[in-house]
């Protein structure tokens, strides 16, 4: 199959759907890849570039409609390329088919199948060729880089001889992927971040990229599962209490990113004209939802305004086509992914299974036929949470119900314990003399200080445990030094010989632990 | 001489400084404070016992004490720390010993004293021991032969039990359970035996009833520990310290001496503390332990599929360069290699470049508690990277390398996987779950227990041939 990428022809779009390196990778398939001359210029990848990857130059774009039989885009058609799909010809570009019925009809009228790679469903498998993701991750490096470009102070806290500078305060409203790079990239610029979303459940990833989550406690939040992961329109009393947050954090904050979206709906107004008013001057606000409305009050797209009070409000809609070619080179592998899929035998040959969830998901025209929305997908993209069994905190009478039985418990066993063991002692008082008894107290009160202490024995140390104790039990030395003052010469000779014996085990035990603990040191 | 009021102060004074000995070692720096309590302790106990009144013999005692003096000393700046389990299973053998004797001489006292009481001597002349007798009651007397018998008994059996424990940790008895056609029933005969015994004893039989006893004593303990696998040795050793301790405390009470009861109760507890965490660690019962070989299997193990894959020195080295974290298994191979200084060698080395290097040990790693501790002590690993088994378990899942030196039990997933494993439910270190895995080891044989071990067949498992000294060796001037 012959795939082509025309060079595309938005207003400020600098990137291209196909690079040299894509190329390469898609001629393995068994596909043979076309250019239209100055394609790639604006990413950084001229024509020769794709010449030394084995592609086909083509000087016109007509030539190259006419030629490929899958065109690849960034981009969306214009009215006047879909006029030019034809019959059997695949088109794969970002399509947003909800917005855009009236070129979907054109699509399908001509007969052409459409791939929209925005519409590939957020299953782990299509990750490979999640578009989206790849665009606002380089969407949201950018605004941040963009933020810095306006603003008038440092990112990073720092003490210096000509004084001391406050480290810039950074909000981040909605921890998509675009928001969790902007945290990223701020907070490595050293900057203090907070960010927000509605989805509780991202809590964890901010925390995890060094930001800081602002906790809204409300009632019924979100769960953003059953949507596959994107947020949804939330109810007015949220709103109201979201807004309050935000009302709370302007004054404060110096740099806002704004990045959230609704899936098929006008981005919501979350930063309105009072908190742009009640921020410091020389404050930036960048709205990533620019394109589809803004999620600022101020925002124009396209446009950098500055209110009336020196807060800086950046419109732009083209971050990712303003890092074209880290964005061409994503977006053409995302591409690349999909051809793969499309080619299941690498033979060249492109078969469009219907039956694939994610080639279904994506394809929204197809043999005449508009497929859009897509059935369900057959894995679902996220495992639902399950409805979080709120862990029972127990009131403090059930917990002192709980210490008051495990007290008894114990209790119990030890007044058994001690019961059995007083027993047994009241036995032997009745037959053993009191002189033993004097003793056996002695005795048991050894042997439960010693109970007490070698408990508290660190294990790295139980050898030198066992040459002490070993050490100290040669204290029987004592029984034999007793008894060598005998008269009897069997004795004496006995007892001669235990104190030799208990001698060494005293002498050689203490030294020998002296010694392995000598060489316990610390690094 | 000094009066019995110095030798009851001094009793006091000892055994709270081996209180405090033993209270001490619950961390390394204190310890080395703590065994010169123990020290302090001794040496009072023993000046003022010898000071005390009705002490005689010096001519006997002062020359025994100071060539056993010389003799302990000889054997603590000989002894490597390898051979740490051996010289205290040497030095336990002497307590039994040392036990028994003074068993025999309580007895043949009394035996004296009641014979020229029966005659009607005076009893005055007697000295030492014997003017103690002399003072007792009938009733008293019983008691002192009942403590006669559990101390000849307990310290036969540790006498024996510890001279095997020794041979097999030496290696100069086979390592493998072994015992007499009849096994522990000849035990629980000789057992039943002693019993029938005891009670003739007490009931007046002469003193051969004693020393037949104490035979029968010596069978025992010889053949129990005849019928215990090398592997086992840990639990074993830390048994006989604790007999070490019940026989020095039986005798305290045939002595009506405080401070050898206090002090044998101190040892008897730590020792029964110790065989019981040993226990635990193999997920074994003491019974099942003492009784000799692996119980409690229900079925056929698991086979292993897969193959055992070697590999070179230059593959391990490879490995370590490239790793960030490193966790070292240490088992008895490492200490029988005496690899341990290489193995220090190697972590120094490694954490000079940077990496995490740790070790994590087994409770029953070697052959006596903290066995491998004291080891890489001496070969100078800081003991802050040398962890315990629960402290390091979770960990291997983050770890680049494991490498496991001369160990085999310890680390089988067997434990864990296959039910019907002897070893099934014991805790072990979980190395598979490390990036890569490598097994130093000298060749495809079964570890002490002689079960089969399916981390060397992983995947990520690694055999490392050969001997341990020599195989780390050659890593050394591979890693950069």
């Amino acid at each position: 199959m012959k795939i082509g990428a025309p060079r595309e022809l938005a207003k400020g779009e600098a990137r291209v759907a196909l690079t040299p390196e894509s190329a390469g990778h898609i001629i393995k398939l068994g596909h043979e890849c076309l250019v239209e001359t100055k394609a790639g210029e604006a990413a950084g990848f001229p024509d020769e570039a794709y010449r030394e990857a084995g592609v086909t130059v083509v000087d016109s774009a007509e030539a190259l409609w006419q030629e490929a039989e899958i065109v690849v885009k960034v981009r969306e058609p214009s009215e006047q390329e879909a006029e030019r799909l034809r019959k059997g010809q695949t088109l794969i570009s970002f399509f947003w088919p909800a917005q855009n019925e009236a070129l979907l009809e054109t699509c399908r009228a001509r007969g052409a199948t459409v791939i929209a790679m925005d519409m590939v469903p957020r299953i782990s498998r299509a990750q490979k060729m999640d578009a989206l993701s790849s665009t606002a991750n380089i969407a949201g490096y950018r605004a941040v880089i963009e933020a810095g470009n306006q603003f008038g102070r440092f990112f990073a806290g720092q003490v210096t001889a000509a004084g001391k500078v406050p480290p810039a305060k950074v909000l981040i409203i909605g921890a998509g992927v675009a928001g969790l790079a902007a945290i990223g990239t701020a907070t490595s610029l050293g900057a203090v971040v907070r960010a927000f979303d509605v989805r509780p459940e991202v809590a964890e990833q901010i925390e995890s990229m060094g930001a800081e989550f602002l906790f809204l406690d409300f009632e019924d939040s979100q769960d953003s599962a059953g949507t596959g992961g994107y947020a949804a329109p939330s109810s007015p009393e949220f709103r109201e209490k979201q807004l309050a947050l935000f009302r709370e954090q302007a004054p404060e904050v110096d740099i806002v990113i704004t990045t959230a979206l609704i899936p098929g709906r006008p981005a919501p107004k979350l930063w309105l004209e009072d908190m742009v008013k009640a921020m410091k001057p020389g404050s930036v606000v960048v709205d990533l939802a620019a394109e589809k409305g803004g999620n600022c009050d101020l925002t124009v797209p396209d446009e950098r305004v500055v209110s009336d009070n020196g807060v800086v409000v950046v419109g732009y809609t083209d971050f990712p086509s303003r890092m074209a070619t880290q964005a061409s080179l994503l977006y053409a592998t995302n591409v690349r992914h999909m051809l793969t899929d499309l080619t299941p035998e690498k033979d060249g040959k492109v078969v469009h299974d219907m039956e694939d969830d994610v080639i279904r998901g994506a394809t929204v025209a197809h043999q005449e036929e508009i497929t859009y929305p897509p059935p369900k997908p057959k894995v679902q993209a996220i495992a639902s949470s399950k409805p979080k069994a709120k862990e029972k905190e127990p009131t403090p009478e059930e917990k002192r119900a709980a210490e008051h039985a495990a007290f008894k418990a114990q209790t119990k066993t030890q007044v058994t314990m001690l019961a059995v063991g007083g027993a047994l002692m009241l036995l032997l008082g009745q037959v053993a003399p009191a002189s033993f008894m004097q003793h056996f107290i002695v005795f048991a009160l050894a042997c439960f200080v010693g109970y007490q202490v070698i408990w508290n024995v660190s294990h790295s140390l139980h050898t030198p445990l066992m040459a002490v104790t070993n050490a100290i039990s040669g204290i029987i030395v004592l029984g034999a030094v007793l008894q060598i003052g005998s008269g009897n010469w069997l004795v004496w000779l006995l007892a001669g010989i235990s104190v030799l014996i208990a001698s060494i085990n005293i002498v050689g035990g203490f030294l020998v632990t002296r010694r392995m603990l000598a060489m316990f040191q610390k690094s | 001489m000094l009066g019995q009021e110095f030798v009851s102060a001094a009793a006091i004074a000892a055994s709270v400084l081996f209180i405090l000995s033993l209270g001490g070692l619950s961390n390394q720096e204190k310890a080395k404070r703590a065994v010169w309590y123990g020290i302090v302790g001794m040496a009072v106990a023993v000046f003022f016992t010898v000071l005390g009144p009705g002490i005689g013999g010096y001519w006997l005692m002062i020359p025994m004490m100071i060539i056993g003096a010389v003799v302990g000393v000889y054997v603590a700046k000989q002894v490597e720390m390898t051979q740490m389990p051996q010289l205290v299973a040497a030095l336990h053998s002497f307590v039994g010993l040392a036990a028994v004797l003074v068993g025999f001489n309580a007895d043949l006292e009394r035996r004296r004293v009641m014979a020229t009481q029966l005659a009607g001597g005076a009893t005055e002349e007697f000295s030492a021991f014997a003017a103690l007798v002399a003072t007792k009651t009938p009733a008293e007397l019983t008691f002192l032969q009942v403590e006669v018998v559990l101390g000849v008994f307990i310290g036969a059996v540790t006498f024996t039990g510890s001279i095997i424990a020794f041979g097999k940790l030496s290696g100069k008895i086979d390592g493998k359970p072994r015992q007499f056609p009849g096994g522990h029933w000849l035990n629980a005969g000789a057992a039943a035996l002693s019993l029938l015994l005891a009670v003739l004893y007490l009931n007046g039989a002469g003193f051969w009833t004693l020393l037949l006893l104490a035979v029968l004593a010596l069978f025992i303990g010889w053949h129990l520990i005849m019928g215990i696998g090398g592997a086992d040795m840990p639990v074993v050793v830390s048994m006989l310290n604790s007999y070490s301790g019940w026989a020095a405390a039986a005798i305290g009470f045939t002595l009506s001496n405080d401070l050898l009861i206090v002090t044998g109760a101190l040892v008897g507890s730590s020792g029964a503390i110790l065989s019981y965490i040993m226990c635990k660690a193999m997920n074994r019962k003491f019974v099942n332990v003492i009784l000799g070989g692996f119980g409690g299997t229900s079925g056929p193990a698991t086979e292993i599929e897969g193959e055992q894959v070697s590999i070179d020195a230059g593959g391990v080295a490879g490995a370590l360069n490239d790793a960030d974290s490193v966790i070292i298994v240490p088992g008895y191979g490492m200490a029988v290699a005496q690899a341990q200084n290489a193995v220090s060698e190697l972590v120094r080395k490694l954490r000079s470049a940077g990496k995490d290097v740790r070790f994590a040990i087994h409770p029953v790693a070697g052959r006596m508690p903290g066995h491998m501790n004291v080891l890489l002590a001496e070969a100078k690993v800081p003991y802050d990277i040398v962890l315990e088994m629960d402290e390091i378990n979770d960990d291997f899942a983050q770890t680049d390398v494991a490498i496991v030196i001369g160990s085999n039990d310890i680390v089988n997933p067997a434990a864990e996987e296959d039910p019907n494993s002897p070893i099934a439910g014991m805790p072990v270190l979980k190395v598979w779950d490390a990036k890569q895995t490598f097994v130093c080891k000298r060749g495809q044989g079964t570890g002490y227990s002689g079960i089969e071990n399916p981390l060397f067949f992983k995947e990520n498992t690694r055999m490392f041939y050969g001997d341990a000294r020599s195989s780390i060796d050659s890593l050394l001037p591979l890693i950069e």
